[in-house]
């Protein structure tokens, strides 16, 4: 065993003034930090500690607080504190790097630099309150080639859906809250590739199942229970990257919704199999809208990548009804550090240049365009819409109304806030019934944000907002930016 | 009406317990008063049996055994079935505790403790309001538990 | 430096008015000019124009093109380009009658012509398309041209300054048509630009508008992805194109389009086919405050937004129906009316010429006005 290089990452501070000893602490914590000894005394081991903060929430007596370990590295520009950490986990197990939720780096959020307009005299703003404001949005290729003959649509209450989270990945409880939570707002939710559960069945209206590399759980069946079928070519987190979920994770329930063996590591290989190139995808598509009898739509998830313009236009021309879009700040469940923190593009430029290119092309009445990966926000949903999105997903803001604290270890499957684990323990810490409420609660909170938005710039339909460029104006940007972006300068 | 707690979804983490000690005998919910200056006496206790744990709390039984045991008339059955101690008539005789076919009271030494719903308390009990993770309810009786 | 309109949006408010004879009888303009002088101060002299229907009989199967110029120049690529493309009948400055108050303005010359068939049948248009095509590229590439009207039998007259006197300018008492369409502008900004000013026409349709369109970039983007070319950066020009893209391109009924343009809400569509429409259209959806009068050769439409956050009122005498943004614009020219009503939000006023009346399905009137 080498040395040790490390301090804690994180320092557990406790008021002994407050603390009364009940052990909370403990029996929440599934890392082991804190502990009592046989005379009364509580202690801490910090090295276990991943900042989750179930302890110091969950404490009756707010007697913990979890902070930065007050030890940093000796300040560096140019080396910094992660980077340093970081050489010394891999000195220490040669392997690479793991870590879970969206890239946290600081890269220009272009969101943050774009702002909405309002109405003043030459147009009145409207009250959501006391006229109709539309937010119902339909997904689906929208091309009427035979008269009277629509193609299949997918209606949504609320232009936010929740993203493919699979089951084994998330607990049962997770799914369950985001299904109850969609069927009650009137949206979707996205089984991820890990299969539906036999309990999920009665919320097929409102799912939307995944056909991803490994193909887990696809039968007839699991396409005839849903409202679209989602084909995963990669997501915002790890581009060109498949997924592995630890044999330890696969459950004799989630194996028997994966269809494969209990225990053993569930595979997705990095590329389909069958999907080499773009007439590849054109044939699974085909093969899906098939076997779904030209019922259901067929949507395209891709990461933004640099050709992501061409890219998007290939698969709607594939035909796919709906792309959808994951942006580099996309989440997951396990990802490679390097590989998540540096790929892809940010998802306002990848929105606002496939947008423009279906529209050049004369293509975009053939799909709907989803946007995902780091949707914080209703602003952030609106500013999404406006750049082209027909509707966004929502993944990390969906498992932070239940409860994330985004400590990024959902690769352990020692999820204290029982979200990203198949542990029994620690999977009934999310009672579904409250899940949903709270799921449910969020996005109805964002659908007054957004009528209130859409009301102060006197628009009261959001169809009349997809791509409504002149309602953005950017701050702080550069010219070639703005022009990426297809918004003018604030002032302008 | 009475507490139920569901199993599938207690996280054993015994914040009921902390708030229903901090909820009686004058503390009006003050933990650090009830623990680090007081007595904490909750009137609940948590049970923990293999991965399971629940709150084991008064069910108010219809007809209930504490009250026709009761020597001295200190257990009544109320409104709605509620079963409340006077602690003022409790002789501490411990007859109630023998009889409670769930041992849901508890041994005190001027009377026996035993869950009141908190009925001082605006609102829900103490414990269910405290719960994290909607494991107790307060239900009526005949409701579905 | 104050940009050029059509090299930036400008939003406006305004007057609008309109005149048909249903019976296909023709009058002066002069009705027209006193209906929206007597909304003189719904415009701040930045903006008037006049669309007329039926004015030049002689010439009715040659499409007219009124076309203004900053210079020779521009006259002389624009008339090169036209003399490739077309068999010119008529080559004209417009009769105008010159005023102190009317300043700066632009050539304005009229031509009727016809596409030269050699050209027509290589480019595998229809009429219609190759003019649609020759007026966005003149619009578009011609620097310093601007076409103002384009159809058959038909004309816009328009320019900076107030409605009356612009009318006055281009004589309009001395043209007779049987549809007559007006508009005063007030916009926010002084723009000083001819080609700015309503009605914005395409082929036979016209369009004269009050109000702005908060969905104009949706809007604009669509239609650019079918060949259209925004090159003013009005509201306007987005609904004379929708209009076009709708019911000539796409073949909807005047009623479908209604249910596109100012659709009905999701809570209160009753029929599956109006969904539809909104489906597939909702990026042609106009939203915002707006009252619009569009009109071709059969007749003329006005509708508000659905909300109706724009003044519109209409009224009916005998074979006349009048539209305009206040009762004392239509008062004025008509003292006595047979019925005079407020359409309510997304409520169509629809006057078509008694013999056109079965080529557009015509929403039941009677019912929407009761």
């Amino acid at each position: 065993m080498t040395m040790k290089m490390l301090t804690p990452a994180f320092a557990v501070q406790r008021d002994t003034e407050r603390c009364i000893g009940c052990g909370v602490c403990i029996n929440q914590c599934i890392n082991e930090v804190h502990h009592m000894d046989e005379d009364g005394w509580m202690w801490v081991d910090e090295d276990r500690c991943v900042g989750c903060q179930r302890c110091g929430v969950l404490c009756p007596t707010h007697a913990l607080s979890i902070t930065e370990f007050p030890m940093q590295f000796r300040g560096n520009q140019y080396w910094s504190p992660s980077h340093i950490r970081e050489i010394y986990a891999q000195a220490q197990t040669g392997g690479v790097l793991l870590t879970g939720m969206g890239n946290p780096r600081r890269y220009r959020c272009y969101f943050d630099h774009l702002l909405l307009n309002a109405s003043q005299v030459t147009n009145p703003s409207i009250d959501p309150l006391r006229e109709p404001m539309e937010l119902t949005t339909y997904l689906g290729n929208k091309d009427v080639e035979v008269p009277d003959r629509e193609k299949p649509q997918l209606k949504l209450k609320v232009p936010v859906m929740f993203a493919a989270m699979s089951y084994g990945a998330v607990s049962l409880n997770v799914q369950n809250s985001l299904a109850m939570a969609a069927r009650e707002a009137g949206t979707m939710w996205n089984t991820g590739e890990g299969g539906l559960h036999a309990d999920l069945r009665e919320f097929a209206p409102h799912t939307i199942v995944q056909v991803a590399s490994g193909r887990f759980g696809v039968n007839p069946d699991y396409l005839g229970a849903a409202a679209a079928v989602e084909i995963k070519i990669g997501q915002g987190a790890k581009p060109g990257i498949g997924g592995h979920l630890p044999g330890e994770k696969v459950t004799p329930d989630v194996a028997r919704t994966r269809m494969i063996p209990t225990w053993s590591d569930a595979i997705s290989p990095a590329p389909h199999h069958d999907i080499y190139s773009i007439e590849d995808l054109a044939q699974l598509v085909e093969t899906l809208k098939v076997a779904t009898r030209y019922t259901k739509p067929i949507s395209v998830k891709v990461a933004a990548v640099h050709n992501i313009a061409a890219i998007a236009s290939g698969i709607v021309r594939a035909g796919a009804d709906i792309v959808v879009i994951d942006g580099f700040r996309g989440a997951t469940g396990a990802a490679p550090l390097r590989i998540r923190d540096n790929t892809g593009i940010p998802i306002e430029v990848a929105l606002a240049q496939v947008h423009q290119r279906l529209l050049d092309e004369g293509i975009r009445q053939r799909a709907s365009l989803v946007a995902s990966g780091g949707i914080r926000s209703s602003a952030d949903v609106i500013k999404a819409i406006i750049l082209g999105a027909d509707a966004v997903y929502i993944g990390t803001a969906a498992l932070i109304a239940l409860g994330c604290h985004m400590c990024q270890c959902c690769f352990t499957g020692r999820c204290n806030w029982g979200i990203a684990t198949t542990d029994a323990r620690l999977s009934k810490r999310l009672n579904p019934r409250l899940g949903a409420e709270m799921a449910a609660n969020l996005l109805q909170a964002w659908a007054h944000e957004i009528k209130e938005m859409m009301g102060g710039m006197g628009i009261n339909s959001v169809d009349s907002l997809r791509g409504n460029r002149l309602m953005l104006r950017g701050v702080g940007l550069e010219r070639h930016e703005l022009e990426l972006l297809g918004v003018l300068a604030a002032g302008e | 009406m009475k507490v139920v707690s569901y199993s599938e979804y207690c996280l054993g983490c015994g914040l009921c317990r902390i708030h229903c000690a901090a909820g009686h005998d004058g503390y009006n919910g003050n933990i650090l008063k009830a623990y680090k200056r007081g007595t904490p006496r909750p009137r609940a206790d948590l049970i923990f049996h293999q991965d399971q744990s629940w709150l084991n709390t008064c069910q108010h039984c219809p007809d209930a055994p504490c009250v026709n045991a009761c020597i001295t008339g200190a257990l009544q059955q109320y409104d709605r079935g509620v079963v409340y101690i006077d602690e003022e008539i409790c002789v501490s005789c411990y007859t109630c505790i023998m009889v409670c076919p769930y041992g849901h009271i508890f041994p005190g030494e001027q009377a026996v403790l035993k869950c009141d719903l908190c009925r001082e308390r605006p609102g829900q009990p103490a414990c269910v309001a405290a719960c994290p993770n909607g494991a107790l309810r307060l239900v009526n009786e005949g409701e579905t538990a | 430096m104050l940009r050029r309109e059509g090299e930036i949006r400008i939003p406006s408010g305004c007057a609008i008015a309109g005149i048909i004879n249903r019976q296909g009888e023709r009058f002066d303009g002069s009705a027209i000019i006193a209906s929206i002088a007597n909304m003189h101060q719904r415009s701040n002299g930045l903006g008037g124009g006049f669309a007329a229907y039926g004015i030049y009989q002689e010439y009715k199967d040659y499409f007219a093109l009124h076309i203004y110029y900053d210079d020779e120049t521009a006259r002389q690529l624009t008339e090169n380009y036209l003399n490739q493309n077309f068999r010119i009948v008529v080559n004209e400055m417009l009769p105008l009658r010159p005023l102190r108050r009317i300043v700066d303005a632009p050539l304005i010359w009229r031509y009727f012509v016809t596409p030269r068939e050699e050209k027509l049948m290589v480019s595998h248009l229809s009429e219609d398309d190759f003019i649609f095509k020759a007026v966005m590229w003149i619009n578009d590439c011609v620097r310093g041209a601007f076409v103002a009207s384009s159809g058959k039998n038909m004309g816009a007259f328009k320019g900076v300054g107030y409605p009356e006197d612009i009318g006055e300018f281009f004589r309009l008492e001395e043209y007779h048509a049987y549809l007559w369409t007006a508009h005063g502008r007030f916009p926010t900004n002084t723009p000083g630009w001819w080609g700015g000013a309503h009605p914005f026409t395409l082929l036979n349709w016209s369009v004269v508008h009050n109000g702005e369109i908060s969905s104009y970039s949706t809007n604009r983007r669509f239609l650019e992805m079918y060949g259209y070319r925004c090159s003013l950066q009005t509201d306007t020009e987005v609904i004379a194109y929708t209009f076009d893209f709708l019911m000539r391109k796409q073949q909807l009924t005047l009623e479908e389009t209604l249910d596109v343009i100012a659709a009905p809400f999701w809570t209160t569509i009753q029929k599956e086919a109006q969904a539809r429409l909104r489906r597939q259209y909702g990026a042609l959806l106009l939203n915002g405050p707006f009252s619009i009068i569009v009109a071709t050769d059969h007749g003329l439409v006005a509708v508000n937004d659905r909300i109706k956050l724009r003044p519109l009122v209409a009224a009916t005498r005998g074979s006349y129906l009048y539209v305009a943004s206040e009762e004392s614009a239509i008062r004025v020219v008509a003292p006595v009316v047979e019925k005079v009503w407020t359409p309510g939000g997304g409520e169509p006023v629809v006057g078509l010429l008694k013999d056109k009346e079965g080529l557009i399905a015509m929403p039941d009137q009677q019912s929407r006005s009761a």
